[in-house]
């Protein structure tokens, strides 16, 4: 009892500052860390949101209050930091969880709290099989693999190399594909790794170059690995065609690559070639805004990892406004009634048993030319 | 004051702190992250034996951790071996590891040690990375965990799990801290001191100076497999930073930096490192930079660790 | 034999890094007994300010000097106010001054700059040389050149100059060393000033291969420094040795065996020799003091 009393006097010392009507979301990102330049567009992407929202008058005439923690993508400061979201801000809603590993670690908390949460990590292991409380925005890793395999074999390729990031986005990616590959009729001839700080990855390179009948190669990663391996993959002289991941989806891994990264392909979300959609493509007024928004508040380009996070921004507002109250519930209810929401990485139309909601169609196959992202024909 | 007062007073100071914390707290996240302050602590209490008593620098001791932790995650996920015994089971494993590495280890000095150790603990951490098929790799897994809130409901008692997690942890702590201090004062455990005082001086001695390296390499490695078996227990999920390199150099940095040479000092070190961080992210940016600045002064101007140096200035201050 | 060739290469230019790292180690160790784990921060820097000075307009051979002059000035500023403060202190607890020292310079880069991945333009461009049926970059020339050119240079400094060899005496005996009249305080200096530069030449070199960003230093330290140990800690030979060897052992792993592997490979066979050889492959000649 008097422990009791102690907590609710801690508790209202905690709530006596800010105004009464106020929804606190919660965010736990990787703005930090060897995942920064995926989490550090998402923080920006969501202060700007909530400040725009707030300027308009908030939602249901509530304001937004945003809280959010940096867990440097390691999983169990992330778990700490929920638990911190969930017991002392008292927040209705999380979004976040940048890397996979820490989505993971924080899901069971959520699913205990019955909190809504909106992952913006890759992998399908999130969303598959479904829990009541977990959604997410990214296209999963497996959309990529199959997007990928998709357009091989329309190419005619049949055999292939991988070289994969042992970090956890590559080497869960390398899984999925694994796991598809067969479903297109191709083949893997040669499959390498290399650690998540390499610096040099031709052995590994050579080693694919020297295996007969390669026709192309994939490079599931994210970070420098990537832009090391385009660059040495022109230096060993390899001349197949080398498709990456979504992970290497922003600008910079352009810069990085430099010329190396002509002709390199990869399955994205609209956002990268936003003003290269035909103007009657449905996504384009979305994209468009929040980049210039985006590209505006922070002097950045914009690339598609902030866009995750605009998409659960905006489902967690609307469902917020349709459930017309902040209780967890609702908002969860009525986030799993998101349909027809078009969102930076596609139109979005969840259900009971897909708390994802895209398909195939909401990835584009680019291809990099001449230093730009150019949609491939279809 | 005498050694047994003082190892009396180091109790009875643990056991009125841990029973007292509670009346501050606010809720679960402070249970929790006292918890982790506790887990920590009996990790680095295992650090005191090999650092402060036997004077042997270990970079790699979440190897062990790592090896505690995933023999809850893997025996249970995999073997079905219940939570519980999967304690005793990474203990023993850690204990015959460091058994069989710490003889051609101990045999180095200096930086030679610091970067066998640290190699020990690299291959750990990278095993358990790239074998997916058992561990989940760089993911993480799942662990399968017990919750003490029944043995409290056995006692008539109704508590969160975060509460009993407390309770639990705290008495282990208590009870490495003890075990511990009562090496210090056996024979063995002045052995160790003789051999961090001066290796030749104790072999003159004839101390078995081998053997005794040895055995505090032995027991701080189940100090740590235990912490890690509980941390995987506690935190239901597990990642191979557990045994990363970065994870042996903040366990020693809290030993350090509490007092390498006290029980007590490891334990302070150990809630300092565990809760700053915390306290810390209202600077965002700065955070770190602030992280970095606090271990430096402490080093700086209280050589000997924060609790040995406090200390020390109380004592001579005339009462 | 083109594809061994392939594998010498990629081994020794990721070698030469290390061997820059493990000769920044030794210097300043031999100097002070002190061994930095900020020094993988000092390459971090290199590469850090380069990028953005250049970025910011100036040619490429103004930003490297001026990369190089700034990180002597911060190994001056972190041999001043962390380690002189604290002589004397044991061998963890200068660990852990070093370790908190890389963390501040680490915060602080991310601060000053940002938390992305870098690059600057290669030297002599990006068209592969062909040698023997195998590629090699020509930053990778520039990489084992430049190591090679310090090397040469500190030897000629270490033997050949009063500095120098002041230096050298301080390392055999400190206080023998102040009986003669060297300013040991200014030896520390000077050696914290040459180790942060030759790290920051060698994230001059480097950053067109591998890229950099603020968080890339603990890395570099931990192979820079078993690297160091590998070859017998405080001899410039050894680092030399030590670091070729730790880079070929792991292109050759990569190429040959597993690429999962290729780090254990390298840490299997330090632990291997530290077994044989307690001292490193180059052992010092050191009586334990009593």
């Amino acid at each position: 009892m008097k422990k009791l009393a102690l907590a609710a006097l801690a508790a209202t010392a905690v709530l006596a500052t800010p105004a009464a009507a106020e929804i606190k979301i919660g965010s736990t990102l990787a703005v930090t860390g060897p995942a920064s330049f995926l989490g550090d567009p998402e923080k920006k992407t969501l202060e700007m949101l909530v400040k725009e929202t707030n300027a308009n008058g908030g939602v249901n005439g509530e304001k937004i209050e945003l809280v959010v923690y940096d867990d440097g993508a390691d999983p169990n400061k992330a778990r700490t930091f929920a638990t911190r979201l969930l017991e002392e801000d008292e927040v209705v809603a999380v979004i976040g969880g940048t890397s996979t590993g820490a989505t993971m670690a924080m899901v069971p908390l959520f699913e205990q709290a019955e909190v809504p949460f909106i992952s913006l990590a890759g992998a399908v292991a999130i969303i598959d099989p479904v829990k009541e409380w977990v959604f997410k925005t990214p296209h999963t890793d497996r959309m990529a693999c199959q997007k990928i395999f998709e357009h091989m074999k329309g190419e005619g390729i049949t055999k292939i190399g991988m070289i994969s990031g042992t970090g956890g986005f590559g080497q869960s990616m390398r899984q999925q594909c694994l796991d598809v590959v067969g479903d297109y009729g191709i083949e893997v001839v040669a499959d390498e790794t290399y650690g998540p700080k390499d610096s040099d990855m031709t052995p590994q390179l050579t080693n694919i170059k020297n295996t007969d009948g390669i026709q192309a190669v994939v490079n599931p990663g994210f970070g420098q690995g990537p832009a090391i391996v385009t660059r040495n993959y022109r230096q060993v002289g390899l001349d197949v065609p080398l498709y990456q991941s979504h992970g290497v989806a922003s600008k910079s891994f352009i810069e990085l690559a430099g010329d190396a990264a002509n002709g390199v392909r990869l399955p994205a979300a609209a956002l990268l070639v936003a003003d290269k959609l035909p103007d009657d493509d449905p996504q384009k007024p979305v994209v468009t805004a929040y980049k210039t928004a985006y590209e505006d508040a922070t002097g950045e380009p914009v690339s598609t990892f902030g866009g995750h996070a605009y998409d659960a921004y905006h489902m967690l507002i609307d469902a917020i406004e349709r459930a017309g109250s902040a209780d967890p519930a609702a908002i969860r209810d009525e986030l799993e009634k998101t349909s027809g929401f078009m969102g930076t990485a596609g139109l979005v139309t969840m259900s009971p048993e897909d708390h994802l909601g895209l398909d195939l169609t909401a990835f584009r196959m680019l291809e990099i030319k001449d230093g730009d992202w150019t949609l491939i024909e279809e | 004051m005498t050694r047994p007062g003082m190892k009396t007073a180091t109790l009875i100071v643990l056991i009125v702190l841990i029973a007292a914390a509670p009346l501050v707290f606010s809720g679960t996240y402070h249970y929790r992250v006292a918890t982790l302050v506790f887990i920590n602590a009996i990790a680095v209490t295992g650090l005191v034996v090999l650092i402060g008593y036997a004077g042997q620098v270990s970079l790699g001791h979440a190897g062990f951790f790592g090896i505690g932790a995933y023999a809850c995650a893997i025996g249970a996920t995999h073997f079905g071996v219940p939570p519980l015994a999967c304690i005793a089971i990474g203990a023993v494993l850690s204990g015959a590891i460091a058994y069989a590495v710490g003889r051609p280890i101990l045999r180095l000095k200096g930086y030679y040690l610091a970067v066998a150790t640290l190699g020990f603990g690299i291959l750990v951490a990278m095993a358990l990375t790239n074998e997916a098929q058992w561990t989940g790799g760089p993911d993480g897994m799942i662990v399968p965990s017990i919750n003490p809130r029944g043995w409290f409901a056995l006692a008539g008692l109704k508590v969160k799990t975060a509460v009993a997690w407390y309770w639990l942890a705290g008495t282990v702590m208590i009870v490495g801290a003890w075990i511990a201090l009562n090496l210090k004062d056996s024979t063995s455990g002045r052995a160790l001191r003789a051999l961090h005082d001066s290796e030749i001086a104790a072999r003159v001695a004839g101390v078995d100076v081998t053997g005794a390296k040895l055995q505090a390499f032995v027991i701080s490695a189940v100090y740590a497999s235990v912490a890690g078996s509980l941390f995987a227990l506690f935190n239901q999920f597990i990642t191979p930073d557990a045994a990363d390199f970065l994870h042996s150099i903040e366990l020693v940095t809290m030993t350090v930096l509490g007092g390498a040479g006290m029980v007590l000092g490891g334990i302070v070190g150990a809630a300092l490192l565990t809760i700053l961080p915390q306290a810390l992210t209202v600077f965002q940016d700065y955070e770190s930079v602030a992280l970095g600045v606090i271990m430096i002064a402490v080093m700086i101007f209280l050589g000997r660790g924060l609790v040995p140096s406090l200390a020390n200035a109380l004592r001579r201050r005339p009462a | 034999m083109a594809e061994l060739l392939q594998f010498l290469f990629s081994g020794l230019t990721v070698g030469a890094v290390y061997a820059l790292v493990a000769l920044g180690f030794t210097v300043i160790y031999n100097a002070s007994g002190v061994v930095n784990f900020a020094q993988g921060e000092f390459v971090m820097y290199g590469g850090m300010i380069t990028v953005f000075t250049y970025d910011a307009g100036m040619p490429l051979w103004f930003a490297a000097a001026s990369a190089v002059a700034i990180t002597c000035l911060i190994g001056i500023v972190l041999n001043r106010l962390a380690i002189e403060p604290a002589r004397g202190a044991s061998v963890v607890s200068l660990i852990i001054i070093t370790i908190g020292a890389s963390i501040v310079l680490r915060g602080i880069a991310q601060i000053v700059f940002d938390k992305q991945i870098h690059r600057f333009p290669a030297f002599s461009g990006d068209t592969p040389l062909l040698v023997g049926g195998a590629t090699v970059l020509p930053q990778s020339l520039w990489v084992l050149g430049g190591a090679a050119a310090i090397f040469a240079a500190l030897y000629v400094f270490m033997t050949r100059t009063m500095t120098g060899k002041s230096i050298l005496a301080t390392a055999n005996n400190r206080l023998a060393a102040q009986l003669v009249g060297v300013n040991v305080k200014v030896v520390m200096l000077l050696s914290f000033a040459l180790s942060a530069a030759i790290g920051a030449i060698a994230g001059v070199l480097v950053t067109p291969i591998t890229l950099t960003n603020a968080g890339i230093g603990v890395g570099i330290a931990l192979k820079g420094f078993a690297a160091a140990v590998l070859g017998g800690m405080g001899n410039p030979a050894g680092a030399l040795v030590g670091g070729l060897l730790l880079g070929l052992i792991e292109a050759l792993t990569a190429g040959y065996l597993s690429s999962s592997y290729k780090d254990a490979a390298a840490f299997v066979v330090i632990l291997l020799v530290l077994f044989f050889m307690p001292g490193g492959l180059f052992a010092a000649r050191t009586v334990e003091r009593v």
